[in-house]
């Protein structure tokens, strides 16, 4: 699965302007909810959809460095300007849900686990 | 092999710079993968420290063909009780830190699961010492 492949369930809209296909084909191995950045890097794992409420740009590179295939906002929030261009500049997708956390990861578990 | 980093405290919008540098030196070397991943996590906790807790520090990178190690040396108010640092939760981490997901206490139980030896020297009020060795090959 791909991360372009999330999105219809996540109800993520496309950001305008993204030409966003290479990373939109970041491969999914499964998904990680938290908004502790320690307990993100001790514990996700490569190609995991991190699921979390933190805009700031630290998140970026923390998805870097453990090479998770995507960052889902929760509850709309919007990356901080320098979150977005540091997103871009690393080629990892943080994408906006309507969703809360229970909601998306809920729905991420059932499409990738097929439960 | 030795590289050598500067970081700034207090300055978060760089955090894991140099961090980030370092694994794509590993990386160009073709270090295991999995060595990589245990060694970016200490890395990044002990940079996130410095730029949490520290005035300023220097990351220092020694390559082998059997280990790399990484010591990060720090300006700053040092760690009374190391035991105490080491447990997981605690913190002293400032209301603000923490409202950006620092400052769980994690970061110290986070170097010590991804490295394989572990040293921290600190003197209160002059700085701290962080050196992490980990083996390729396990
Ligand atoms: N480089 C450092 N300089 C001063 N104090 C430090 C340093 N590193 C860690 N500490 C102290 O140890 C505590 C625990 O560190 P850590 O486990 O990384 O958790 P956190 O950084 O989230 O507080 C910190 O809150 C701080 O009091
Ligand atoms: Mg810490």
């Amino acid at each position: 699965m791909q991360v372009k492949d999330i999105l219809e369930t996540l109800e993520i809209a496309p950001r305008p302007g993204d030409d966003a296909e290479r990373e939109l084909a970041r491969e999914v191995t499964g998904g990680y909810a938290s908004d502790l950045l320690s307990d993100v890097m001790g514990h996700a794992r490569e190609g995991q959809v991190w699921i979390t409420l933190q805009t700031h740009k630290n998140v970026v590179a923390i998805a870097s460095l453990k090479e998770l295939a995507a960052v889902v906002l929760v509850k709309n929030r919007e990356p901080d300007e320098d979150t977005a261009a540091a997103a871009r500049a690393e080629g990892i997708p943080v994408l906006t849900t309507p969703l809360d956390a229970f909601e998306a990861g809920g729905r991420l578990y059932r499409l990738l686990r097929g439960a | 092999m030795e590289f050598s980093y500067d970081i700034a405290g207090g300055d978060f919008s760089r955090a894991g710079a140099a961090s980030s540098e370092v694994k794509k030196i590993l990386k160009q070397l073709n270090v295991e993968l999995a060595v990589i991943k245990r060694v970016v996590v200490a890395l990044y906790e002990a940079e996130v420290n410095v730029v949490a807790h520290a005035a300023d520090g220097v990351m220092q990178v020694t390559l082998d063909s059997a280990s790399i190690e990484v010591v990060i040396r720090d300006r700053g108010p040092g760690i009374p009780d190391i035991a105490l640092a080491m447990q997981e939760g605690y913190s002293t981490a400032s209301p603000r830190v923490r409202e950006m997901g620092f400052g769980a206490g994690m970061g110290l139980p986070n170097i010590k699961r991804n490295c394989d030896s572990l040293d921290i020297e600190s003197t209160v009020g002059v700085g701290t010492t962080v050196r992490m060795v980990t083996f390729f090959n396990r």
